[in-house]
């Protein structure tokens, strides 16, 4: 078979292609051919485009330095020293945001653990290509996941952060020492949790992208770091004084520690 | 046992065991200890009144009974399910020296309540703070404990395994203890097809076994079906108890599943102050399910500390009209019930006793086969 030959019988063969029942001459080369275009079209649909992956990196600060366990003293508002043995808490319902309005859920729920450096690595995939404008995020555990009996995962109680006496998740957990309180051993310790009003604890945050925002690519890993600072949890809208709270385990106060958290994370720009 | 003929033999085939065995006599003990093993384990294992099949487990919303609050279709109810489900209820293991089962303190006599335990006893004779409620009707419940202070009836058990003066164990203790056990392990495997022993299998397989704990068959569910009469006494207990009660113990389950303040003076002891314990809302103090009050002729003592031993003590407390403060208003037309009528509302209550509840094979201790 000449060459011409060979592609006017393709030609035939695509054009064919609609119509399979179609009689077609049965020669070695038309077969071969047609199984050849076959798998040109079915490959050409079988590997899509792989959805993007985006990495978040969480970065512990205590203002202007990274959160060194234990051995570091740092001050609060009030010039109290204190040092962090403890510092975990739930993220959840991760959205994007489009200039446009529309937001990309994101599902899942991340317990996020300084003791635990992975943790602080949140993979996303399957995030549509896009510029986005903000991330947005719930730190706890929404109300629905707080009434849904036994679970696995990040939210099986057996990662301690679960209170059995009232059912619910703890968000957050800081644990440390501070000279100034007036608890045993002079530790002070914030377990935050409560979805219900008017205990609820359950807050919100909005990071900007800023002007540029942030593009996602398909076919590519993207990532952004944001940093969630511990002297914030100390303050803005209440200065913490550690000699007058420095032991919230259930609802009293625990809102006060909430509203201070909700503003606790920005991105990082550095990066 | 004479063994001289076969000695004879083997002698003579030039085999001699120094303690008489020879072969053939060896294969005769041999199968008669194995038939003696196959007679006991099948006793052991399939004893029937142990046994649990699909059919044991069939469920129908009785009669008159609202649907469920706990949805059995995220915990599918298998025999296999039920029974690690009871044998972790009657297994001390859950404790942190094995000593205190689930069933130590829910006895099935007393509709799995404590019989005569004021308050609960738990690890090394430690005394809790409240009385042991009952263990029945659970799926229909919205929350658990005296205060509601769980909302889930998978995560009830956490609270006693974590509970230093009940079990005393943590969560990841417990779960420890089961990974290493051999027989644990081919439990889980068949209840759940994965030999991997999680919180969450472990929760769903004791949700199975209490979640089955129904009781629906009382002489009351009989008369009003028209299957049985009451005495005269039980019919007027009734009307009274219509009149006089209904407003927070509802039929049928006995229990409108709210929290009441009945007056009861707090005890400065045990400083129980009820839901403001969970909720944090000062109009909650000293407020305390209303317990469902089936099978409560059995489930004595009473109330949340178990203060009161007899359920003539409980109507004179409702009758009396001494209440402490802050008390619902609901509870005053009982003031000034004549020992008659409380006798009567007694005689009414006894008739929510379900016999066949108490004795349900399904419940029973599976280590006294
Ligand atoms: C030390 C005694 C003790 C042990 C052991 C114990 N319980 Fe209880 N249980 C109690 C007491 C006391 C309450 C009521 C507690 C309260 O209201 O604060 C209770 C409440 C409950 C309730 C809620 C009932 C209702 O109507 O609200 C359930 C369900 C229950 N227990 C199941 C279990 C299971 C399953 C186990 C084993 C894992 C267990 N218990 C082990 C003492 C015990
Ligand atoms: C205002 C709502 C209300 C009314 C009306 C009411 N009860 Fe109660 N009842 C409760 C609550 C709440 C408790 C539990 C209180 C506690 O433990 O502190 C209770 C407890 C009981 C108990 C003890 C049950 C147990 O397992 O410990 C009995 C028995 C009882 N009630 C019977 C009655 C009878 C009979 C009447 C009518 C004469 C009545 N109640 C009217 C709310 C009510």
């Amino acid at each position: 078979m000449s060459k011409m030959k060979k592609v006017r019988h393709c030609r035939r063969l695509l054009s064919k292609t609609d119509a399979i029942g179609v009689k077609i001459k049965r020669n070695r080369a038309t077969v071969v051919l047609y199984v050849a275009a076959l798998l040109f079209i079915t490959t050409s649909f079988t590997t899509p485009v792989e959805k993007a992956k985006l990495f978040i990196h969480i970065e512990h600060y205590a203002g202007m330095q990274p959160l060194q366990m234990d051995t570091v003293y740092y001050k609060n508002e009030l010039g109290q020293t204190f040092t962090v043995s403890r510092f975990r808490y739930y993220l959840s319902n991760i959205k994007l945001k489009k200039t446009d309005g529309t937001e990309v859920n994101l599902p899942g729920y991340f317990l996020v653990d300084e003791a635990d450096p992975e943790s602080k690595s949140i993979t996303l995939s399957h995030v549509p290509e896009g510029n986005y404008h903000a991330l947005s995020f719930t730190i706890g555990v929404d109300s629905l996941h707080n009434c849904s009996g036994a679970q696995s995962g990040a939210l099986d109680p057996v990662n301690g952060m679960f209170w059995t006496w009232n059912t619910g998740y703890i968000f957050m957990k800081m644990e440390g020492h501070a000279d100034a309180s007036t608890s045993p051993g002079h530790i002070f310790e914030y377990h935050i949790g409560g979805y219900m009003a008017p205990n609820n604890c359950i807050r919100k945050a909005e990071l900007d992208f800023g002007k540029k925002g942030l593009t996602i690519y398909d076919n590519k890993d993207n990532g952004i770091a944001i940093k969630a600072d511990v002297l914030q949890l100390l303050k803005t809208p209440t200065t913490i004084d550690f000699s007058r709270l420095s032991s919230v385990t259930d609802f009293h106060n625990a809102t006060i520690i909430a509203d201070n958290y909700a503003d606790m994370f920005t991105i990082n720009a550095d990066e | 046992m004479s063994l001289r003929g076969n000695k004879i033999t083997a002698a003579q085939k030039g085999f001699l065991h120094p303690l008489g065995f020879n072969r053939r006599r060896f294969v005769y003990i041999f199968f008669f200890v194995c038939s003696l093993y196959f007679c006991f384990s099948s006793f052991t294992e399939t004893n029937p009144y142990f046994v649990i099949t699909v059919k044991d487990l069939e469920f129908t919303n009785p009669l008159g009974f609202p649907q469920p609050v706990y949805d059995f279709k995220n915990n599918k109810v298998t025999p296999e399910g039920f029974v690690l489900g009871r044998k972790l209820f009657y297994d001390p293991i859950l404790s942190k020296d094995s000593s205190v089962s689930c069933a130590f303190c829910h006895q099935r006599i007393a509709a799995f309540a404590h019989i005569d335990h004021t308050l609960s006893h738990g690890i090394n004779g430690s005394i809790g703070n409240r009385n042991v409620p009952p263990l029945q009707n659970l799926i229909w419940q919205q929350t658990f404990m005296w205060d509601g202070g769980i909302n889930h009836l998978e995560l009830q058990p956490l609270a006693p395994i974590t509970n230093g003066r009940e079990m005393a164990e943590s969560l990841k203790g417990v779960l420890a203890k089961l990974q290493n056990n051999k027989a644990y392990e081919a439990d889980f495997k068949s209840a759940f097809n994965d030999t991997l022993i999680t919180s969450e299998k472990l929760l769903k397989a004791l949700a199975q076994f209490t979640g089955m704990m129904i009781s629906s068959n009382s002489k009351y569910d009989r008369y009003v079906k028209g299957e049985e009469d009451f005495s005269l006494h039980e019919l007027n207990g009734l009307q009274l108890f219509r009149s006089h009660c209904i407003n927070c113990h509802k039929e049928p389950l006995f229990t409108d599943n709210t929290f009441r303040n009945i007056g009861l003076k707090p005890d400065t002891a045990l400083r129980d102050s009820g839901r403001i314990k969970i909720t944090g809302i000062a109009d909650d103090y000293m407020k305390f399910k209303v317990p469902g009050l089936r099978n409560v002729e059995m489930t004595y003592p009473y109330m949340h500390d178990g203060r009161f031993r007899t359920l003539q003590q409980v109507l004179a407390h409702y009758a009396n009209g001494k209440f402490f403060t802050n008390y619902d208003k609901s509870i005053e037309k009982n003031i000034g019930l004549t020992a008659q009528e409380q006798a009567d509302i007694i005689a009414f209550l006894k008739t929510l006793t379900d016999q066949q509840f108490l004795h349900d094979r399904r419940f029973a201790d599976p280590n006294f086969r």
